[in-house]
């Protein structure tokens, strides 16, 4: 990658941007600058990765061995609680929305900002006390009822601090709905001149759709945790049947939230693989109507497919046949989606920056868990593979395969925009190997495992499944390196790495028209918008007539 | 919006909210068979109303919140028609 060298200058310091725009700890704690929030939510989510992941490498050390031994069958339970707690509410779901949808969404529509700055602030607050309140849960004794919190489990079995961790989801969740809720009249209400809707960026579109998911399925959610604390603390029959409650109800309103939460952490990926795509293929995105249409009707779908969580819970064979073809149905956005990004690559002149290979390996990582996600909604094939490492398996490959990869992937790409240096770009591409390498590992052998019949959520297992459970730890460790790496270099980057310029990927957009890092209020000037999105081809011909003219 | 201040009316519906509430409460201790849901049901429908209309003040906005409500009544169906396509053809009780 050639670094900018005709119209910027290459210190950084000098000019005023939103970083260097107060350095006191009050600055930042109180800023309702959507660009600190943003970082606010990485320092934080990171912080939640390392916790989440601490517990699942407990798990796979304990997995080594058929007779386990390293932790008691409770403190197991605990740990795959944990592990789904954090991973899902306090990195998943805030993942991309919150760290690349806050910074980015004011600038790609060409706003100075969110529409409610202090509404943004409070929702990290929000997201903060809901995390403490989910690690005091952990620190005091922990939970062992699963991330799901089914009943009887969490209510009338409960041991453990349930209701302190169903508190702080249910604090974070209105974080969530608050961010959503701020999105949505950002990309309603400020977008710059000439910006209509089918000229924003796809990422917008799927953080728009994200938004909505939110504010719709987030309130169910706490709902649902209070019913389960009025049950608990009060004895209300709601889930118990003997207090003339009804068994299935929990699952039903968990996974009415459930379901459509793993739109929450795909589509913004599917969204930040949208912008990956184009540029590094200097090409215009292949269908553009298609996939913002896509992304709509995948958020609507998600609704409607809850059910292929409860085959075997007693739900009615009738109600199992409507749920597991809706579940069928779903993939057809997915695919179109999938179908138009590699059209997007054909005849492309691809270059493959770390970015680009994150933006691979999301497109085969999120393929294989989407097909296989196609088996489970099958309704006999999911009663064999119910509960067993094939649904881990499926779930990990949207969820890190999927998301974590656009995540990361996002995080490189808008890395020199966000801090106005460049990491070391070799380094970067290892990682992204080493992480592709380490996760398949991990990964694959918990299909076979699944498939042979290895229950999921026990310490034990017959000895017949040893040697794929070595694979899946040697795997996973591989994974930590790879995720430990970018934490390494990014971290040096900011001190050491090269200056970044306004647009290092020539990119286009409107985030990449303002310097790097950007001013405090996004543009010098408000920007107007005249042409259509990902306009590669345009811009291949301006930028080689200015070479001709320098020549 | 140009008008005196609401908070009686405000007031007023917390009060009417706290008395249906009462009412559920009542109305559950008392053996009504089937209608006991029937009555629940109802009187949640006629809180729903007072918050829409008196807290929400839903007449005098624009569409745009109109086309918003509808959709959360929208997904709400979803979440009624889909739960009871399992609740209503259940083999056992
Ligand atoms: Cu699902």
């Amino acid at each position: 990658m050639n670094t900018e060298t005709r119209e910027l200058p290459m210190t950084l310091e000098p000019r005023a941007n939103y970083l260097n725009d107060g350095h006191s700890i009050r600055s930042w704690l109180l800023t309702t600058d959507h660009k600190r929030i943003g970082l606010l939510y990485m320092v934080s989510i990171t912080l939640f990765f390392f916790v989440g992941g601490a517990a699942a490498a407990m798990m796979r050390l304990e997995l080594l061995r058929p007779q386990g031994g390293l932790v008691t069958s409770a403190l197991y339970n605990k740990l795959f609680t944990m592990h789904g707690v954090i991973m899902v509410w306090f990195f998943l779901i805030p993942s991309i929305p919150t760290v690349l949808g806050n910074f980015l969404v004011p600038l790609m529509i060409g706003a100075r900002d969110v529409a409610f700055p202090r509404l943004n602030l409070v929702s990290w607050y929000l997201f903060i006390a809901g995390g403490a309140s989910a690690l005091w849960a952990i620190i005091a004794g922990g939970v062992d009822t699963g991330w799901t919190f089914y009943t009887p489990y969490s209510s009338t079995y409960a041991n453990g601090h349930v209701l302190a961790m169903a508190a702080g989801i249910f604090i974070a969740g209105f974080g969530s709905i608050a961010t959503g809720l701020n999105f949505i009249v950002t990309i309603h209400k400020m977008r710059a001149p000439g910006l209509t809707w089918f000229r924003l960026p796809l990422f917008i579109w799927t953080i728009y759709t994200t938004s909505l998911i939110l504010v719709l399925a987030t309130p169910v959610l706490a709902i649902t945790l209070t019913l389960m604390a009025l049950e608990r603390l009060f004895g209300v029959g709601i889930f118990n049947p003997a207090m003339g409650g009804d068994p299935l109800l929990f699952q039903h309103l968990f996974w009415f939230y459930s379901h459509p939460a793993v739109y929450i952490m795909i589509l913004p990926s599917m969204g930040v693989v949208s912008e990956l795509i184009p540029c590094f293929s200097r090409k215009s995105i292949f269908g553009y109507n298609f996939i913002a249409y896509a992304t709509i009707s995948i958020g609507v779908f998600g609704f409607l497919v809850w059910g292929h969580h409860m085959f075997v819970s007693s739900q009615s064979v009738y109600a199992g046949m409507i749920f597991s073809i809706l579940s069928f149905l779903v993939s057809i956005p997915s695919a179109i989606k999938v179908f138009n990004w590699t059209a997007t690559l054909y005849k492309g002149s691809i270059t493959f920056q770390t970015p680009m290979l994150y933006a691979f390996g999301f497109i085969g990582l999120f393929t294989i868990g989407g097909l296989t996600g196609l088996f489970l909604a099958a309704l006999a094939v999911d009663v064999h593979l119910h509960d067993t490492y094939f649904v881990i398996a499926h779930f990990h490959y949207i969820m890190v395969g999927g998301a974590v990869m656009g995540y990361l992937g996002g995080l490189h790409f808008w890395w020199p925009k966000i801090t106005g240096r460049l990491y070391c770009e070799w380094l970067a591409k290892l990682a992204a190997v080493t992480i592709f390498a380490g996760f398949n590992l991990t990964f694959f052998p918990q299909f076979i495992l699944g498939f042979m019949g290895m229950p999921r959520r026990y310490p034990v297992y017959a000895p017949e499944f040893q040697v794929l459970n070595v694979l899946s730890t040697a795997g996973a460790s591989i994974l930590a390196i790879g995720y430990l790496l970018p934490l390494a270099y990014l971290l040096w980057s900011l001190r050491y790495g090269k200056p970044a310029g306004a647009n290092p990927w020539k990119a286009t957009g409107l985030e990449w028209k303002t310097s790097s890092p950007p001013p405090r209020d996004n543009f010098a000037n408000a920007p107007v918008v005249t042409e259509e999105p990902y306009n590669y081809d345009a811009q291949a011909a301006e930028l080689s007539l200015e070479e001709n003219s320098h020549a | 919006m140009n008008r005196e201040p609401a908070t009686n009316r405000f007031l007023f519906t917390a009060g009417a909210l706290l008395g249906l509430l009462a009412l559920t409460v009542g109305a559950a201790y008392v053996n009504l068979g089937p209608f006991n849901t029937i009555a629940a049901l109802t009187i949640s429908a006629a809180k729903t109303v007072l918050i829409l209309v008196f807290f929400m003040e839903i007449r005098e906005r624009s569409p745009v919140i109109w086309v918003a409500l509808a959709t959360g009544f929208f997904f709400f169906g979803i979440m009624f028609a889909l739960a009871m396509s399992d609740f209503l053809t259940r083999g056992w009780k």
